[in-house]
């Protein structure tokens, strides 16, 4: 079944430079391993397609539970060079949310996700 | 030596809540007050503030905040650590010694000045001698853009503070300083950390690091279970209660609003971050792969088990420069096909740029309420939408072309689509930009000053 990661996840947003950061942090420690082996930095490129022009990279952190991506030039050239409404990046958060991944039934009957 | 520090933020940029230090000093015990004045490009505007008025250059609310808390800080032995000198520390200190000696506090009030961030002055020199100052985002050289910078600083560290603290100031004044050195400089000075002991200056900075945003860590744009966070309109903004074996909590005073909790805190933790392995500071390098968080309590997050690794032999360097121009025009469309109708507009205005052969480097539209945040992944815009703004930006090197753009926003209203308000606020302002170059210089190139102003 196909499960949006704002059931699994919170996020938070930001940046540097023209490059936008977003935290995924797992709601509970058991999804993290979904979010690791799912919210991948390809899948995360081609969600954000259109948005961010260059490359992703993903970085894990198992202590707190979370994965942070690099989205990079996703911001107009950044801080006081970007005419965007969001230049700062802080709508990204739950832009990452919206993203789908495929669980199998019984993975999701075991985490609650059903 | 204090069994525990509490370190209160004040502010989480300049142009926070301007109470929130005030609420800090009032509403409980605390130690010091670390406040930050400096987003990356403020030194431009305090550079031209201090060419027009060589006293002006520093941040100027700093001086009636402190008019307001000096009493009670005084009173309390609170210390206050901020960035707020700008490029004029000594005009600043000077101004708050005023202050001091107004309130009959001018024995009191020590006032520690740290100088020495700035560089705008040997640029030329540095660069001549073959030290680069390239861009770390782009690999430029500052050669490209050297008739155009405006500031130039290097981000001090903590030790300065920890130093002006040792001379016995209560009030630190710094330039261009890192905002987690403002909360690890009071940790080092009150429990004598070594300047190699890696893991407690990387808990330091990552303390740091949590409130250095203020409130955004205590239930300020706290996406985890944000409509149960309890009344922000009195949000508490955080402290960092550290203890000399760099295990600290991060907490808020009894009887405010918001909301510390695991989750808040892990939010400030992923903001603004790079590779989280390698937190890079002038005091170290802080791993955040080790940071470990536990419920202490109600708003009471303790925090553990953090390592570090040594510090760099560089400092960042914070240059910026003028880049052109920009303007933003917005028109609010109604219902129905409000989306529709703010695409037709944006057809109309851009038919007309090009006419009057108008150059830009970029022109961007956006339509707010229908896709300006999230593009591509928004759901398509429903007829039924009550009303969409269109908001057009236009960036280049020809001011004229900028200046001549804003003066096609507000005609729409009479030449354009129809159920078209929202231009009340007048004529769009042309912006010059400010950019931001950050760049590496090596720390033996800075040499930091600090001094007590004297009487």
């Amino acid at each position: 079944m196909k499960v949006r990661l704002a059931q699994l996840a919170h996020a938070r947003s930001g940046d540097k430079g023209d490059t936008a950061n977003v935290g995924l942090i797992a709601l509970r420690q058991e999804f993290y391993p979904l979010l690791v082996s799912e919210v991948t930095a390809a899948r995360v490129k081609e969600h954000f397609r259109g948005i961010c022009k260059g490359g992703v990279e993903r970085f894990e952190l198992p202590n707190l539970a979370a994965l942070n991506f690099l989205l990079h030039e996703s911001l107009g050239g950044g801080g006081t060079l970007s005419l965007m409404t969001d230049a700062q990046g802080k709508t990204f958060s739950t832009a990452l949310l919206r993203m789908e991944i495929e669980i199998a039934d019984e993975a999701a009957a075991q985490l609650g996700l059903s | 030596m204090k069994a525990t520090v509490r370190i209160a933020a004040g502010q989480g940029f300049w142009g926070d809540l301007p109470d929130a230090p005030v609420r800090q000093v009032q509403g409980g015990p605390i130690d010091y007050l670390m406040l930050d004045y400096l987003a990356e490009v403020t030194m431009s505007i305090m550079q031209k503030q201090k060419a027009r008025d060589p006293n002006a250059g520093y941040a100027r609310d700093f001086v009636p905040l402190l008019k307001e808390i000096l009493p009670v800080c005084v009173e309390r032995d609170i210390k206050v650590v901020a960035n707020a000198g700008g490029v004029n520390v000594p005009g600043c200190a000077a101004a708050v010694r005023d202050v001091a000696n107004e309130l009959g506090l001018g024995d009191k009030v020590r006032i520690g000045m740290v100088t020495g961030d700035d560089i705008l002055d040997r640029v030329d020199e540095l660069l001549g001698r073959g030290i680069e100052l390239h861009n770390l985002d782009t690999g430029e050289p500052l050669a490209v853009v050297r008739n155009r910078i405006q500031s130039a600083n290097a981000y001090l560290g903590a030790a300065p503070i920890v130093e002006a603290l040792g001379l016995g100031a209560n009030v630190v004044i710094t330039g261009r300083a890192t905002d987690t050195g403002l909360t690890l400089g009071p940790m080092i000075h009150e429990f004598g950390w070594a300047d190699d002991d890696w893991d407690r200056l990387a808990a330091g900075t990552i303390a740091g690091h949590i409130i250095e945003c203020g409130a955004q860590c205590s239930g300020g744009n706290c996406q985890y279970d944000w409509e149960n966070i309890p009344d922000l309109a009195n949000v508490g903004f955080p402290i960092a209660e550290a203890s000399p074996d760099g295990t600290f909590i991060i907490t808020k005073h009894e009887g405010t609003g918001g909301r510390v909790n695991v989750p808040s805190v892990k939010e400030q933790l992923l903001y603004e971050m790079g590779d989280p392995h390698e937190y890079i500071t002038p005091d170290c390098v802080a791993d955040f792969t080790t940071i470990h968080l536990a419920d202490d309590g109600p708003n009471r997050v303790r925090v553990f088990g953090i390592k570090g690794r040594p510090a760099t032999d560089s400092l960042k360097v914070s240059i910026s420069y003028s880049s052109g121009f920009k303007a933003v025009g917005t028109l609010v469309y109604a219902w129905p096909d409000a989306y529709k109708k703010a695409q037709a507009a944006d057809r109309v205005l851009r038919e007309r740029l090009d006419r009057l052969g108008l150059k830009f480097e970029q022109v961007l539209t956006e339509f707010v309420g229908a896709n300006a945040t999230h593009g591509p992944l928004a759901a398509p815009s429903s007829n039924e939408l009550a009303e969409v703004q269109l908001r057009v930006g236009v960036r280049g090197n020809d001011r004229a072309a900028v200046e001549r753009f804003t003066k096609e926003i507000a005609p729409l209203i009479l030449t354009g689509p129809p159920a078209v308000t929202g231009f009340a606020g007048g004529r769009p302002k042309v912006e010059e930009i400010v950019a931001y170059w950050p760049a590496l210089i090596p720390k033996s190139e800075i040499t930091s000053a600090v001094q007590l102003l004297a009487d």
